[in-house]
């Protein structure tokens, strides 16, 4: 399969768009061309279980590889492994569901719904990318469109908001650089794989990993870089908070994975210790501000903060379990946290408030949003049955693997978010659907049909992670040996 | 008749840069700073004139930038005074100072 | 090696009902939905009824010794290899015993809410969660893996906090819930950190081989968990007392109790089901689950017996105060949990032929029947009366003669008269307290002319007290749905106890003969008769001799009929010192320090344009005079420094 589709279609669509005339026809060819990249994220999974069936072990598959700009050996490298394809999915999955929650858009409908479609080119062009720069590349393209969503469309100090983000993560994407950049003048390549076959000297890999990671990091809510997180995506409109916590702090989350631990070994080995404090600070710290916010997207903001420290948990652990679990998280606080967002914006648009103070009662109203309200929430404390349940503990168990007594506590500490993390899902829950209705909301309406479809898919997605992980393992599994075969070569020094 | 050395001449044309460049500075009328503009470009033709005369005095390439100069002054005159006048209409001024609409 | 494949039907079938009824239940089927839902659990019932009388009367016994058994084992989650979360069936002795009681009682809670839930606007949904209850319930008593009891043991504490919070509209309901979800969630992160330790050391989270290694004094595991060690205490230790934690948790052992009174807030079948037949003793089960590791150390066994004991204790001491009925029988819920924790824990402690384990899984067995049915008539009294208090209730045994007998059975078989089912398994727990260690023996037997007192405190005050009612009040017995059930559990209350258990649970697989020693029984029935006769002297009918009694114990009434401040302190730890002191200044400091020092980034960077942004003026002329500056500057470079 040609990966290149990934970013074509998606491109095409966005040409598409600015052809488009009424409100009617920009709805319809997104939502096709959101659906055609579904499909083709599908396509792509059956592929690649069945090459894995056959027998196909490579690293990297569907690898497409031409040189781009000779002079500075920069070329336009695509492939996939398990976790790619995971990643893919998740940007497909919640495309789609943004687009469908974003249907009553009327301001600017064309340049929105264009601004969301190259987003995604972005993250798929992100995730496929086996060349540093065509990735950093790629990683900038899926930045631009934020700002402006958060800026346009967005509600509350939105421009303050949107300034804030586009600042943070474009320091981010600086530090990147760096640290990509530290990579091709010691190795004359921005290839991964051919990167992943040399070995840098340990003082340079000491000096590069924080640059790249602390850069990632940024994009996925490293502790103390995580203020843009909650101003972001309180200010941000639906669509754009979904694909902002559930696509692009992945970005993050991904790149920390691919290219700071993979590409320099040595130093995630040296710098573990840090991580793993900054990811337990970040996801302890992020659980109890969490407990005292009161608008219910800054709740789910802060929670994003909480659960993307197992992200990073995971990664600093250095196990293959935790890793897997890491990975696990990501795609399913990806699909979580979209369909909270999705539900807030459902209970906004028709309450216009989002505190949780005003709110109360709307089960009897509303009952499929609120019901939905309500598993987004189970998710996010880890409900057997559902996603978050699954990645926790995947990283718990992982993380426990680590006999060091530090490495210990931060297990238990991590542990000890999902007590707090009930408390406060449950009092947002306790006090937005369930309680005595308010005389106000007594009218309001249930989902109309896109947004059921869109609530449907995205719990469609937490409940096969949830039901059948075995799945996901099987899929991630052999990307995840290959990241320890990398790690294991320099545990001997 | 003995001829003008020319150390002089370019002291002449020194002189007129520099007085040209000085209404530049501290004139805020723009018909004066276009004038002083003039003065700098023909003290720039002086020296143009002068060189050719004493140092090439085979060749006509300096001849050809003063005429050079001379019709691109007389263009950017014509283009100066729209301005000018385009400005005056607008802002009742033709005081630079005035003129801040495009500044940040 | 399957066998009794078919089992896997018995949490299934719940499961589907589930999946439809919440799924179409709102539109489809809106009257159908309570038989739906009791056909499932009929089948389920009859299916785990037949598989017990397979294992114990046909192929359970292989020698002489029950064996244990996988039906079905499915590698659910694989973190590595030998590590995995399976969803298993595992079939021995207690899982085929709590199988039968949980089908069981949740058939007769099913069949009971078909009359008590009627006309409720979400009917559906409310059986929906009873399904998903039930399926929790017995994915957890088949669990073939500690990582496979803790998923479903989640699960059944949130189905617990759906019904909990079922009324969702009554603020109180709604606290409950969440009370109840994050207490336990609480005591399951030491349940959690357990299964870590527990994992680690053995490596590997199937009971089947965690029980072998652990056991086995030369296995390498066994010898790793003993030498690791933290704070002093042997990692083993910690592990099986962390472990314990998460199931005094969902037991509501001393002090993570404080749920289970507000539990009640519940509908009361709910409240039958969950929080006194079936979820409660879950805790109890995770300890039997894990007998022969508790075993090996005596530490973690003897803080069951302790836990165990004062619980029993103290929530009978509370029971006598309260007046909300619901609250007494919570209250009589936990100890009676109380019994059959420590009987295990005495147990382990006791010599080898010791009968707790026996006495508590018996205990368990015919608790779920009289307490559920307990519950269940309460349920009856409160449908009619619509209230809770038992001081609103009065003279209702002529009106309502069916629950009175239930009722008055169910009272007799928890005092421990016999011939009542309770008399005999509480018999067996006392007796394995006297064998082990008399101090506890005391207590229980203190406890039980307690449990006497307070149980015919509510029978008295409800069935009695007051003058007659009228005949022409428009109260009147439940409808049939409603007695059915009452009649067949009352039944079992009076049965239960002549099942020879001992025959068939026990600690080690090999049946017994227990034997009832009259003169060790005549102290404790001798206490619960006299027990009773004072509660009969003092609410049989309306005086003013409770308010003595109760000046009589002054600061320990006052102090019980509070629940010994236990709530208040819980409430200052998380609203005061948690909120406050720890939620609170991460909030601040996130939206100021962390945040500020973004802010103040790039008010440095701002106020440094500031600056330069003097620079360019706008005015031409200056850029000019700077150009012409800048030129003259070069001019000199070049003529006098560039050589």
């Amino acid at each position: 399969m040609n990966l290149s589709l990934l970013i074509l279609l998606p491109l095409a669509t966005g040409i598409g768009l600015l052809f488009c005339r009424g409100v009617k026809q920009v709805r319809s060819l997104s939502l096709v061309g959101s659906v055609a990249q579904l499909g083709l994220a599908f396509l792509l999974l059956l592929e690649y279980w069945k090459d894995r069936a056959a027998g196909n072990n490579a690293k990297m598959l569907y690898e497409n590889d031409f040189t781009w700009f000779r002079p500075l050996n920069i070329h336009y490298h695509v492939g996939v492994d398990g976790i790619s394809i995971a990643m893919i999915l998740l940007t497909a999955f919640v495309v789609v569901a943004g687009v469908l929650v974003s249907w009553t858009v009327e301001k600017l409908n064309k340049e929105f719904f264009f601004l969301l479609i190259f987003l995604s080119v972005g993250a798929y062009g992100f995730f496929i990318s086996l060349d540093l720069f065509t990735l950093f590349f790629f990683l900038e393209v899926a930045v631009i469109p934020k700002f402006l969503l958060i800026g346009i469309w967005g509600s509350g100090k939105k421009e303050y908001s949107a300034m804030k983000l586009a600042l943070m993560l474009m320091a981010g994407s600086a530090l990147v650089f760096v640290g990509l950049a530290g990579l091709y003048f010691n190795t004359g390549t921005f290839d991964v794989m051919a990167i992943s076959q040399m070995k840098i000297a340990p003082a340079i890999q000491k000096f590069f990993f924080p640059f790249a990671f602390i850069g990632f990091g940024i994009f996925t809510a490293l502790f103390p870089f995580h203020t843009w997180v909650p101003d972001g995506h309180s200010s941000a409109p639906t669509a754009a908070s979904m694909f902002l916590a559930g696509i692009s702090m992945k970005l993050g989350g991904y790149g920390c994975l691919r290219v700071a631990t993979f590409l320099m070994p040595d130093a995630a080995h040296t710098y573990s210790w840090v991580i793993i404090l900054l990811a337990t600070i970040a996801i302890i710290y992020g659980a109890f501000a969490t407990m005292m916010q009161k608008d219910l997207k800054y709740i789910n903001a802060y929670s994003s903060v909480s659960h993307c420290g197992f992200v990073l948990l995971g990664i600093g652990m250095l196990t293959r379990t935790s890793i897997n679990g890491a990975v696990l998280q990501m795609v399913s606080h990806g699909l979580m946290t979209a369909l909270f967002f999705a539900a807030i914006g459902m209970i906004y648009s028709r309450t216009h408030t989002r505190e949780v103070a005003k709110l109360g009662g709307l089960l009897k109203v509303t009952p499929f949003i609120s019901t939905v309200f309500v598993i987004a929430g189970l998710a996010s404390l880890g409900l057997p049955g559902l996603s978050g349940f699954v990645a926790e503990m995947t990283v718990f168990m992982g993380a426990w693997q680590n006999p060091d007594n530090m490495y210990r506590l931060a297990t238990i500490l991590a542990c000890a978010s999902i007590v707090v993390t009930a408390v406060y899902i449950l009092r947002a829950a306790g006090k937005t659907v369930m309680g005595p209705i308010s005389e106000n909301y007594i009218k309001l309406k249930d989902a109309s049909w896109n947004e059921k479809l869109a609530a449907g898919l995205l719990i469609a997605g937490i409940l096969v992670i949830g039901i059948a992980p075995f799945l996901v393992f099987q899929l991630i599994t052999p990307g995840t040996d290959v990241i320890m075969q990398q790690l294991a070569k320099t545990i001997i020094p | 008749m003995a001829s003008v050395p020319l150390e002089h001449i370019l002291f002449l044309s020194t002189a007129l840069f520099f007085i040209g460049m000085y209404g530049l500075f501290t004139r805020r009328n723009m018909i004066t700073m276009l004038m002083s503009l003039e003065l700098i470009l023909n003290s720039v033709n002086i020296n143009f004139v002068a060189f050719n005369k004493y140092v090439w005095p085979g060749k006509l390439d300096g001849i050809f930038f003063t005429i050079f100069i001379i019709t691109i002054a007389a263009a950017e005159a014509a283009v100066a005074i729209a301005i000018i006048i385009n400005l005056y209409r607008s802002h009742k001024s033709i005081d630079v100072e005035d003129a801040t609409d495009l500044k940040w | 090696m399957s066998y009794l494949q078919y089992i896997f039907l018995v949490p299934l079938l719940p499961l589907a009902a589930f999946v439809l009824l919440g799924v179409f239940g709102r539109k489809y089927f809106k009257k159908s939905s309570g038989i739906i839902g009791t056909a499932a659990l009929l089948g389920s019932t009859v299916v785990s009824l037949y598989t017990a009388w397979n294992y114990f009367f046909v192929s359970g016994k292989v020698d002489g010794v029950y064996q244990k058994f996988s039906a079905f084992n499915f590698k659910w989650l694989e973190f590595g290899p030998g590590i995995s979360i399976d969803m298993g069936g595992t079939v021995d002795t207690i899982s085929v015993m709590m199988l039968v009681v949980v089908s069981f009682v949740s058939l007769m809670v099913h069949i009971f809410s078909l009359g008590y839930m009627k006309g409720e606007e979400r009917f559906p949904t409310y059986y929906a969660f009873l399904g998903l209850f039930t399926f929790s319930m017995l994915g957890l008593v088949l669990s073939s893996n500690i990582f496979q009891i803790y998923v479903f043991w989640e699960l059944v504490g949130v189905s617990s906090y759906l019904l909990i919070g079922y009324y969702f509209e009554k603020p109180s309901a709604v606290a409950a819930s969440k009370k109840a979800f994050i207490v336990t969630r609480f005591a399951d992160l030491g349940f959690l950190i357990g299964i870590l330790v527990l994992g680690f050391y053995s490596e590997t989270l199937d009971f089947g081989l965690l029980i072998q290694r652990l056991t086995d004094p030369t296995s390498t595991q066994y010898l790793a968990i003993t030498a690791g060690s933290f704070l002093g205490v042997s990692a083993l230790t910690w592990g099986l007392v962390l472990v314990f934690a998460g199931g005094a948790g969902k037991s509501a052992m001393f002090p993570l109790h404080i749920w289970l009174p507000d539990a009640m807030e519940g509908p009361t079948p709910v409240s039958a089901l969950i929080h006194a037949a079936t979820m409660v003793v879950a805790g109890v089960f995770l300890v039997a689950r894990l007998f022969p590791v508790f075993q090996m150390s005596a530490a973690a066994l003897e803080i069951v017996t302790w836990i165990g004991v004062s619980s029993a204790l103290i929530a009978a001491i509370i029971a006598c105060t309260q007046n909300d009925i619901k609250r007494v029988l919570a209250y009589s819920t936990m100890s009676q949990i109380g019994y059959m924790m420590f009987a295990l824990g005495v147990a382990g402690s006791g010599t080898a032929d010791n009968p707790g384990f026996t006495g508590s899984m018996f205990h368990l067995f015919t608790h779920a029947f009289f307490k559920s049915l307990l519950f269940l008539a309460a349920g009856a009294v409160i449908h009619m009366v619509h209230s809770n208090d038992m001081r609103d209730m009065g003279g209702l045994r002529r009106l309502m003669p069916v629950t009175h007998l239930a009722f008055l059975v169910a009272c007799l078989a928890i005092a421990g008269i016999p011939p009542f089912s309770g008399f005999f398994s509480k018999e067996e727990i006392l007796l394995a307290a006297y064998e082990s260690n008399k101090i506890v023996y005391a207590i229980g037997l203190f406890t039980s002319a307690l449990t006497a007192f307070y149980m015919f405190r509510l029978y008295f005050s409800i069935f009695w007290n007051k003058s007659q009612r009228q005949a022409n009040d428009h109260h009147r017995e439940a409808g049939f749905s409603m007695k059915l059930p009452l009649v067949v559990l009352t039944v079992c209350a009076l049965v239960a106890g002549f099942v020879p258990f001992s025959e068939f649970v026990t600690a080690d697989g090999i049946p017994f003969i227990s034997q009832l020693h009259i003169a060790f029984s005549l102290p404790p029935v001798t206490l619960a008769v006299v027990a009773i006769l004072v509660a009969m002297f003092m609410y049989r009918k309306a005086n003013n001799k409770p308010e003595k009694a109760a000046a009589l114990f002054g600061g320990l009434y006052k102090a019980a009929s509070r629940k010994f401040y236990i709530d208040e302190l819980y409430m200052f730890v998380t609203k005061k010192v948690i909120f406050n002191f720890i939620g609170g200044p991460a909030a601040w400091i996130d939206k100021n320090i962390v945040d500020g020092f973004m802010n103040l980034l790039a008010f440095i960077t701002a106020a440094f344009s500031e600056f330069i942004k003097g620079i360019q003026s706008g005015r031409v002329q200056s850029y000019a005079l700077y150009f012409f500056g800048g030129v003259i500057g070069l001019a000199a470079v070049f003529i006098y420094f560039w050589k």
